[in-house]
């Protein structure tokens, strides 16, 4: 482990003296790429003078067909979500294993990320007041595919002799197929979905979260921190090495524990921010309805705001990219469907709670100044927004956007890890091979400019819904089925409440 | 059926005089004895998604540990004097669990050794023994 350690450090050592001009280098070099893989994912159709990519149509309508073919389960199950999450169904006597309540709140940890800040903001800037409501449409569309995907990844989990388990869309894609008589279909789509994920992680869960880091640390350092994001990148890929490689789970967990709280002390700010601009509330509440509607001043009109809103909420809540579903296969449970059901509250909370309610902050400073970002973008454009109100409060906000950045990382650093151990085995060797890798990537990520880096990651966790939401279509019959029987053992109390 | 008396261990030598407490009035009256390791843990605590996969056998691990180094040594040597014994370990927050216990298996007392906590936490949240005794359904023993 110290070996290890030691290369790393002579590495990134290396690294750091060659940094005259690396930001620029690796900015010329990733440019042309991220152009051209964004082309191929963002395929668009022009409709009605907006560019519709046919990739977020895909998503739509998987989101929508779900939620009807479940029976509005996003709005069914979500009582029940709840008394499950507290505990109510809990048998003691599997107490000890991993309760409801933790896999939502460790899949949560790894979607509230910076999206939530700086995505929205994004969000406003591009595609008007009006991207907000198709943000909230899109959450809560989501909170479907979400249902069905965490079930299944539940129920065709993979257990291991020593009692270990790996989970997601790879397993049910590869099992799922294979059991309607499409083996080889099935193990080509567990394949790409796993190469997918591993590339993913080390895109949108991890370059993307520590450029943000560094941008609003930058921010608030008053731009000190200038040309210096390779020393930024370091220390951030220093202290994701300690806990993922070092094994330092201390600082993990502290990480784990002051995330939600961090979360509810933002919401909470924001909604003093939001309160003392009270009389801006109803026209920026107008404002979301009638840009939804009309999206006047965006490109494509009302189309061209809810393309805007549907992308910004898939990047934030993940619905339809299959990473929760990776998380909660670890929950040993005997009903795939419960941790279908806890599972919808996550684009609940991350895309119709918080990112709201930025939405709500950014659109009120808005309507009472119009100019108040300048040509601030993304975090720092939301930063500005509370700024307004409490000067002290990017300092803060950046920490807690480093927390989030943080705790995005590790959490993707896993599903990383399972596309790749699904590719390459459980082995210990490659494992840590693909842990150094994605150290390597957290530094890379500060030293890339926003611009071809959320692109390049933007465009490869779409194409990763491509054989997910495909998967989810074959795959819905049998999660209908254990829905309808679930609910039926539930009625008739078949299923006890211990609470 | 006879009584039922519940005793708390945790591997302590306060755990064990509670122990020795309780088979004593289990001797005279007839009871029988229920021991029980409570493995403090929160189903409220956050984790890691990499923890999260090792939790199963995390817990099996610990399940074992209990039974092996504490639960089963103290039953054979009282099971060898004749006496009926039932053992079980749970996981969760030490009082609460010891109060769903003695509800779930209807005993009629509970045994527990007073536990060395340390100052400063007793402070902030108390001690497991007060919240017990605060609690608990049934009449509580708190072993010195």
């Amino acid at each position: 482990m110290g070996r290890l350690f030691l290369t790393f450090i002579v590495l990134i050592a290396a690294f750091g003296n060659a940094h005259a001009g690396i930001d620029e280098t690796i900015n010329a070099a990733t440019a042309p790429i991220a152009e051209w893989v964004g082309q191929v994912v963002f395929f668009k159709i022009p409709i009605l003078g907006a560019q519709l990519p046919v990739v977020v149509l895909w998503l739509v309508v998987g989101a929508v067909f779900f939620t009807v073919y479940m029976g509005f389960i996003n709005v069914r199950g979500f009582k029940h979500a709840i008394s499950l999450v507290k505990g109510d169904y809990a048998d003691p006597n599997s107490s000890g294993e991993v309760s409801h309540f933790q896999a939502l709140a460790t899949a949560v940890s790894g979607t509230v990320g910076i999206g939530n800040i700086g995505g929205v903001a994004v969000a406003v800037t591009v595609g008007g007041a009006g991207a907000t409501f198709w943000l909230i449409v899109a959450g809560f569309l989501g909170m479907s595919t979400k249902f069905v995907e965490c079930t299944l990844g539940v129920k065709y989990r993979q257990e291991f002799d020593d009692g270990h388990v790996s989970g997601g869309p790879m397993y049910y894609l590869n099992k799922g197929f294979s059991e309607r008589g499409m083996a080889g279909f099935g193990k080509f789509m567990g394949t790409f979905y796993a190469v997918g994920i591993f590339i993913g992680a080390l895109g949108i869960g991890n370059m993307f979260q520590s450029n943000q880091a560094y941008v609003q640390l930058n921010h608030v350092a008053g731009g000190a921190l200038d040309g210096l994001g390779w020393l930024v990148g370091l220390i951030l890929a220093a202290i994701v090495f300690s806990v993922i490689i070092g094994g330092i789970k201390s600082i993990a967990r502290v990480t784990e524990k002051i995330v939600p709280f961090m979360a509810i002390f933002y919401c909470l700010f924001a909604i003093i921010v939001i309160l003392m601009n009270a009389n801006t509330i109803p026209q920026a509440i107008a404002n979301i309805f009638t840009g939804a509607f009309t999206g006047e001043g965006v490109a494509g009109g009302a189309l061209g705001a809810m393309i805007i809103g549907f992308q910004r909420a898939v990047f934030s809540n993940e619905a339809g990219i299959g990473s929760a579903s990776i998380a909660h296969s670890a929950v040993r449970t005997e009903e795939p469907v419960t941790e279908g059901i806890v599972s919808l509250l996550e684009p609940f909370i991350d895309t119709i709670v918080i990112c709201t309610i930025t939405a709500l902050v950014i659109g009120t400073a808005q309507v009472a100044d119009p100019s108040f970002a300048g040509d601030a973008k993304g975090v720092a454009m939301t930063s500005a927004a509370f700024e307004r109100e409490f000067s002290w409060f990017p300092l803060p906000l950046a920490f807690a956007a480093l927390l989030f950045a943080f705790s995005t990382m590790i959490s993707w650093s896993y599903y990383g890890l399972k596309g790749w151990t699904y590719l390459f085995g459980e082995g210990d060797t490659g494992q840590t091979i693909y842990k150094l890798l994605f150290c390597a990537f957290v530094a890379l990520g500060c030293v890339v400019q926003l611009g071809p880096i959320l692109d390049i990651s933007d465009a490869l966790v779409f194409l990763i819904c491509v054989p997910n939401i495909l998967g989810l279509y074959f795959l819905a019959p049998i999660v209908k089925r254990e829905m309808n029987s679930y609910f039926r053992r539930l009625e008739s109390g078949e299923i006890k409440k211990f609470k | 059926m006879p009584n039922k008396l519940l005793v708390a261990l945790d591997g302590s030598d306060c755990g064990r005089r509670a122990l020795a407490a309780a088979a004593q009035h289990a001797k005279l009256t007839g009871s029988d004895l229920v021991l029980t390791y409570v493995i403090d843990w929160s189903p409220y605590s956050f984790h890691t998604p990499e923890e999260l996969s090792e939790r199963h056998e995390r817990r099996e691990s610990e399940i074992e540990r209990a039974n092996a180094a504490v639960l089963q040594p103290e039953a054979a040597a009282l099971i060898n004097a004749g006496m009926t014994v039932q053992t079980l370990v749970r996981h969760g927050k030490i009082a609460e669990t010891l109060v769903e216990l003695a509800k779930e298996l209807d005993v009629s007392q509970i045994y527990i050794g007073r536990i060395g906590e340390s100052r400063v936490r007793s402070m902030i949240f108390g001690t497991v023994t007060a919240a017990l005794v605060q609690t608990s359904p049934v009449p509580v023993t708190v072993v010195p």
